[in-house]
């Protein structure tokens, strides 16, 4: 939101005007869908400019969300991690979590920013995909809160290994529609979303859950999520007085790494990495889009897509719901380009096994996907020195995947 | 570019008949194409297949489904509309799809294929005209023409953005929705079609829950064209391939009732 501040160098003054990251981004929708994407972004500029807007957005955070979420020094860890590591090697693992947040995930920091502004557009109907479930459930939750209808569409496939969710979103008042085209993930959510949106644009808004889709959607999700990394920037220079080395963050969509990465993209002694879900491995089935994938178009934004030589989009695979979607948010698709983020992967089996670590070592029960940062941070740290400091994305609790985390490692509960 | 202007004519409305590429396999849908123009359809659309087509109603959506899992590759689509440029030297062949498809291998490489196998106008479903400079340019500068959608919700203010840069014809979407869902009241049809006329030369065709003869009939009254996809791609969804006699049949009964429409 403070664009203009950013010096011309910036890594921090994307997108151009028309929604570009570089190539990517960009508004590659439907002929219907146009104006109201236009209006949004109206509507938005509107927003940013309105202190009233940021008074609210930020009363809810620290109010009903409980923000600003705490810094954590893993010290149990980060032991953990020391005794494998060479002498003088084993960097201070830190945690932003936001998995403490209201509904458990960072997912609520956007469905706030979004609904304020669905509002002020006078809408009074929501729509969202989900895949985890946790975008689901945040914005049943806001939707519950300002008393708005909403309808949550869900891959049957995400809704067979995530009922908890499933269960909360009913709860909350939402109607979840189950979608069984393609392979009934959350790519195929976000289509049948879309389908719903062009039929009902005239009263409908669309919550979208991650850093992707038409712009300004990119935009905006990464500016409400960037309340993560101007929280835990202020925070560790309180802490410790100084910035982090490196920056960890898992990446399906990408919305909890842009939060976190965002306002430090102009720190340049800040390194950071992005984790894709490696799923089976990369020669094998994965949700990698930009390790395995190449630049296209899909669902209103140019990005890296997992997709074949014609194009048609292939298959994503992770063992976390939130990761398995064949796309990325397109800032991500640039800052990979433009090198300033690095990004690599962990499996499904390194995940898992991130997610007994923490248990074990810190009493945190992590979900699935922070579990990718966390395998990486493990592989990160023992190169590191022991007063360099790490710091990870905490971006959602793991009570939701207890069952398929029992499942993978043959327990019955 | 000639094909797609004469196709129109001027005592009567033009029907646009819309097929999906490859449905239920590539080998089907050559008798498929001979069977719309046997029965009477003025301008053909081949729909390119897709793993996602977002502005697609279920229709549509299983059909793609048919054709990629039936193997269905861009190569042979182009085939396809090479042969059928070869059988039918004078129909307009307009190929619609999704942007991904048509620009994976460089705008480039799409307009000069298309070029080569004939194809007078291009359809991109996903590509308004915000972001049409990649490859509409393209094929704007290899003659083929880039046909714009307008809908209900293209307000006065838009329209003449549209506009800049169309060429064949303009395809009004009649209903804010997906494909072959419910068909817009005819008042607002004739509405919109006398707003777009006055709005440019190009011919208008209207499209979206078209079914009946009975409606296409209505909708010639008023536009310049008539598009009729998902009834024909659900009849080949029924016969397969046996499709070819039904598919002529229905399109036969829409161009009789367009013919006496005026």
């Amino acid at each position: 939101m403070n664009k203009p501040d950013t010096p011309p160098n910036s890594f921090r003054n994307q997108p151009d005007d028309r929604g570009h990251f570089g190539e990517f981004g960009g508004r590659y929708v439907a002929e219907t869908l146009m104006p109201l994407v236009l209006d949004l972004e109206k509507h938005y500029r509107a927003a940013q400019a309105d202190p009233a807007f940021a008074e609210q957005f930020d009363d809810l955070l620290q109010n009903y969300v409980g923000r600003p979420s705490p810094l954590y020094y893993a010290e149990s860890l980060t032991g953990e991690v020391r005794k494998d590591a060479p002498e003088g090697k084993g960097a201070q693992i830190w945690f932003k979590r936001d998995e403490l947040n209201h509904t458990g995930a960072h997912k609520i920091n956007n469905c706030i920013g979004q609904i304020l502004l669905a509002m002020r557009m006078g809408k009074t109907r929501i729509i969202a995909e989900t895949g985890a479930g946790q975008h689901g459930v945040a914005t049943a939750t806001v939707c519950a809160r300002f008393g708005l209808p909403c309808t949550i569409f869900m891959g049957a496939t995400d809704v067979a290994r995530q009922k908890p969710n499933l269960f909360r979103m009913k709860l909350l008042g939402a109607e979840v529609v189950s979608v069984t085209s393609g392979a009934a993930t959350l790519k195929d959510a976000m289509n049948e979303a879309l389908r719903d949106w062009v039929a009902n644009v005239h009263d409908t808004f669309y919550i979208i859950g991650t850093a992707a889709g038409p712009h300004p959607y990119p935009e905006l999700v990464r500016d409400f999520q960037s309340v993560i990394g101007k929280e835990a920037r202020a925070q560790m220079l309180e802490r410790v007085g100084r910035l982090p080395d490196m920056l960890v963050a898992a990446i399906g969509g990408g919305s909890n790494a842009i939060g976190l990465f965002h306002p430090f993209l102009d720190d340049p002694d800040v390194k950071m990495l992005g984790i894709e879900a490696a799923g089976h491995g990369l020669d094998k089935e994965h949700a990698a889009s930009l390790a395995g994938g190449g630049p296209g178009i899909l669902h209103g934004n140019k990005t890296y897509l997992l997709q074949d030589e014609d194009g048609q989009i292939t298959e994503a695979h992770s063992i976390s719901a939130g990761l398995d979607y064949p796309g990325i948010g397109p800032e991500h698709s640039w800052l990979k380009e433009s090198g300033r983020v690095d990004y690599d992967s962990a499996t499904d089996v390194e995940a898992l096994d991130a997610f007994q670590l923490l248990c074990r070592t810190e009493g945190i029960i992590p979900a699935l996907e922070p579990s990718h940062a966390i395998a990486a941070v493990v592989r990160e740290a023992v190169k590191m020195d022991r007063d360099q400091i790490i710091l990870a994305n905490l971006c959602g609790r793991g009570d939701k995947d207890i069952f398929t985390v029992a499942e993978a490692l043959g327990t019955e509960i | 570019m000639n094909r797609l202007s004469q196709s129109f004519p001027t005592n009567r409305a033009a029907l646009v008949a819309f097929v999906t590429a490859g449905d239920p396999t590539p080998a089907d849908t050559g008798a498929i194409l001979d069977a719309l123009v046997a029965g009477g359809a003025d301008i053909i659309e081949l729909g390119m297949p897709f793993t996602d087509p977002m502005a697609d109603g279920p229709s549509i959506q299983e059909a793609d489904i048919r054709s990629l899992a039936a193997g269905t590759k861009t190569a042979d689509i182009f085939n396809m509309a090479k042969e059928f440029r070869q059988r039918h030297p004078d129909t307009p062949l307009v190929l619609m799809g999704y942007a991904n498809p048509m620009t994976i291998r460089g705008s480039e490489w799409f307009a000069d294929a298309c070029v080569d196998a004939g194809v007078d106008a291009v359809i991109c479903v996903d590509i308004p005209v915000e972001e049409d400079e990649s490859l509409g340019d393209a094929l704007r500068a290899k003659d083929v023409a880039v046909i714009r959608l307008a809908t209900p919700t293209t307000d006065a203010k838009r329209l003449p953005e549209i506009l800049n840069n169309a060429s064949g014809f303009l395809y009004y979407v009649s209903v804010a929705g997906i494909t072959g869902q419910q068909q817009a009241a005819q008042a607002s049809i004739e509405e919109a079609v006398t707003r777009l006329k006055a709005g440019t030369d190009l011919p208008v065709a209207v499209g979206f829950g078209v079914r009946t003869p009975e409606q296409a009939a209505e909708i010639a009254r008023v536009a310049d064209g008539v598009v009729v996809g998902s009834a024909i791609v659900e009849i080949v969804g029924k016969y397969g391939k046996n499709a070819a006699p039904h598919v002529k049949d229905y399109v036969q009964s829409l161009s009789d009732a367009i013919r006496a429409a005026r």
